[in-house]
């Protein structure tokens, strides 16, 4: 409970106008909370109205908001209706309960006089008829779409007690003809814009923990070299260009340090140094490949892929060096590791019957499921609260990105993209 | 097959041309070994350049490329006299080095393809290392899977991009 209070104080000074009266009334919202188990959790079950007057916006702000519940699929959408429903209106509980929601949420779109707009809403438990607060939000037309994902974010957060992670960024590489784009948009796939553009391939984008910075793989100079792009400067720096081939970047949770991978004594192995490219040290000694290094969110293990026993599997090693201990075993080709944010998952790239798909371990009970069901599937990357994996898929014979909540149960395609698109990365939390 | 114009012909060639080798400059754009190399053609046999024998359709030199099956990186008994010729090569020509790039097909992760790449190349480069090769004269890198020579999404299009190609300075 108070990590929920302390989460939602965080994000209340951004807040322009403080309209939200409902919450302190409203400290404990167990009866509302649900339990998520993973697989076979249940959906919870909350009507959107339309907007009053997001006739104002370019785009309907209420559409946002549904979208952004249903994709994260811990959410069913109850039709509303076009009617518009302002957040001071008389709510019909019973009306609302009946049709099968749980929640509602209701809300306006109105201009000021400086022609800004003034986004409120209100959450409301149609069970116990209680209101449960809300939001008001200033905003430039444009940044519709963003208010939208707060929105979301904060009803996530109210109803699940775990951040939402809708108005977090996305990375990704886009290739068009002979044109590479490192993009970054919302968690949505909209607003994408591009960082970098190259005529060389551009791979493994990796995000700072604290979301200011991106580590990638160029092969501008005609070899992989491992570079670090400061986004709000644009300006980039060499990380690593050491003889042979630099790449596979991996930000320490302190941000402070990377795991790399080169290739400057033969092949590849993976190195540690520090985030200004000084203090190389090398943290595996083996016969084999070992590639894809990814740490822990705790910052106590080194998970990658090697391929010392014959066939690429995951390993772990302690994140300063160490003996390693082999992770995987179902399977001849297991890799591209990723833990989740809460440290008990991995979720990794798994071949079976010549189909690549993304496959989740439980790392206490070593149990695997295979989540997605298509044949080329790629570099699986976690929200930042652990509900979704973002991937890589082909879908005629073109790359698009995917979203699948960790329970399996259901995918979402982003769409909005031109070309051919892969090698996402889900960014943090915004601080 | 086995039937090379070393090292006693080259070595007169070198000694004929005392500076460094001129003709250089034409980039193998395609090293596919069916291509006849259009620079054979213009050959003046009073001026013998050595470089002339890796572009020669009818010298194994002219092959330059090693195939690998899935997520393999051993070398197939078939290319053996290949890379034997390319490693007697550089021990005649001690001034000469190459670049060895491997290159892996579009399945799987990028990362790995491309680690699994850079063992290629240098499973290439020891096996030409161990034939006396001067690990000076040759540098392995891999490309991983982002330059395919072939753009298809079918095993046709896989096993061309399963690779490891030996380049000669002025040729990559």
């Amino acid at each position: 409970m108070t990590y929920n209070r302390k989460m939602l104080s965080r994000r209340d000074f951004l807040h322009t106008g403080a309209a939200v009266a409902g919450l302190a009334a409203v400290p404990a919202h167990a009866q509302l909370r649900i339990e998520i188990t993973g697989a076979g959790a249940r959906q919870f079950p909350i009507a959107v109205a339309a907007f009053d007057g997001e006739g104002l916006l370019p785009r309907s702000i209420s559409d946002v908001v549904r979208a952004d519940l249903e994709r994260c699929g811990l959410f069913r959408i109850v039709e509303t209706g076009p009617q518009p429903v302002g957040e001071t209106a008389k709510i019909d509980f019973g009306n609302w309960k009946y049709r099968g929601a749980d929640a509602f949420v209701a809300g306006s779109v109105t201009r000021m006089a400086d022609g800004r707009l003034t986004v409120r809403f209100r959450l409301f438990d149609t069970t116990k008829a209680a209101d449960l607060g809300g939001l008001e939000l200033t905003i430039l037309t444009e940044q519709f779409r963003y208010a939208a994902h707060r929105i979301a974010d904060w009803v996530y957060e109210k109803l699940l007690g775990e951040p939402g992670v809708f108005s977090t960024r996305i990375a990704y590489v886009v290739k068009n003809g002979r044109q590479y784009q490192l993009q970054i948009a919302d968690a949505d796939g909209q607003n994408a814009s591009a960082a970098l553009v190259s005529d060389d391939p551009i791979i493994s984008p990796a995000w700072s923990p604290d979301g200011t910075r991106l580590a990638y793989v160029s092969f501008q100079t005609k070899k992989p070299v491992i570079y670090i792009h400061t986004l709000a400067t644009r300006q980039r720096t060499v990380l690593s260009n050491f003889k042979g081939s630099n790449s596979a970047p991996a930000w320490a949770p302190d941000g402070s340090r990377l795991a790399v991978v080169l290739t400057k004594d033969g092949i590849s192995q993976i190195y540690e140094l520090r985030a200004d490219g000084s203090g190389l040290r090398r943290l595996t000694q083996s016969s084999g490949i070992d590639t894809e290094p990814h740490y822990s969110p705790d910052g106590q293990f080194l998970y990658f892929t090697s391929d010392r026993g014959g066939s690429p599997q995951v390993y772990r090693i302690p994140a300063g060096g160490g003996d390693a201990t082999r992770v995987t075993f179902e399977g001849s080709y297991n890799v591209s590791p990723h833990v989740s944010p809460d440290g008990k998952t991995l979720a990794y790239l798994t071949r079976s019957e010549g189909r690549f798909r993304i496959a989740l371990m439980d790392l206490a009970s070593q149990q695997v499921q295979i989540i997605t069901d298509s044949d080329k599937d790629e570099s699986p990357s976690f929200a930042p609260n652990g509900r979704l994996i973002l991937y890589a898929t082909e879908v005629g014979g073109r790359g698009v990105l995917s979203a699948v909540s960790a329970d399996g149960r259901v995918k979402q395609r982003l769409s909005g993209f031109s070309g051919d698109v892969r090698e996402p990365a889900w960014g943090p939390l915004p601080k | 097959m086995r039937k090379l114009l070393l090292p006693s012909l080259l070595a007169a060639a070198l000694a004929a041309c005392s500076t460094a080798p001129t003709e250089t400059t034409a980039p193998v754009a395609d090293t596919k070994p069916t291509k006849p190399a259009e620079v054979t053609k213009p050959a003046e046999p009073v001026k013998v350049d050595p470089l002339a024998a890796l572009k020669d359709p009818n010298n194994i030199l002219s092959h330059r490329s090693v195939y690998f099956d899935f997520d393999k990186y051993d070398i197939r008994v078939i290319y053996q006299p290949m890379i034997e010729a390319h490693a007697k090569f550089l021990v005649s020509n001690p001034q000469l080095k190459v670049l060895i790039q491997g290159n892996a097909d579009e399945r799987g992760s990028r990362e790995y393809n491309l680690a699994l790449g850079q063992k290629r190349a240098e499973a290439v480069k020891k096996a030409m290392g161990l034939l006396g090769a001067k690990d000076a004269q040759m540098e392995a890198v891999s490309l991983g899977e982002e330059k395919p020579k072939a753009t298809g999404h079918d095993e046709a299009s896989w096993e061309q991009n399963r690779r490891a190609d030996v380049l000669y300075s002025g040729e990559y």
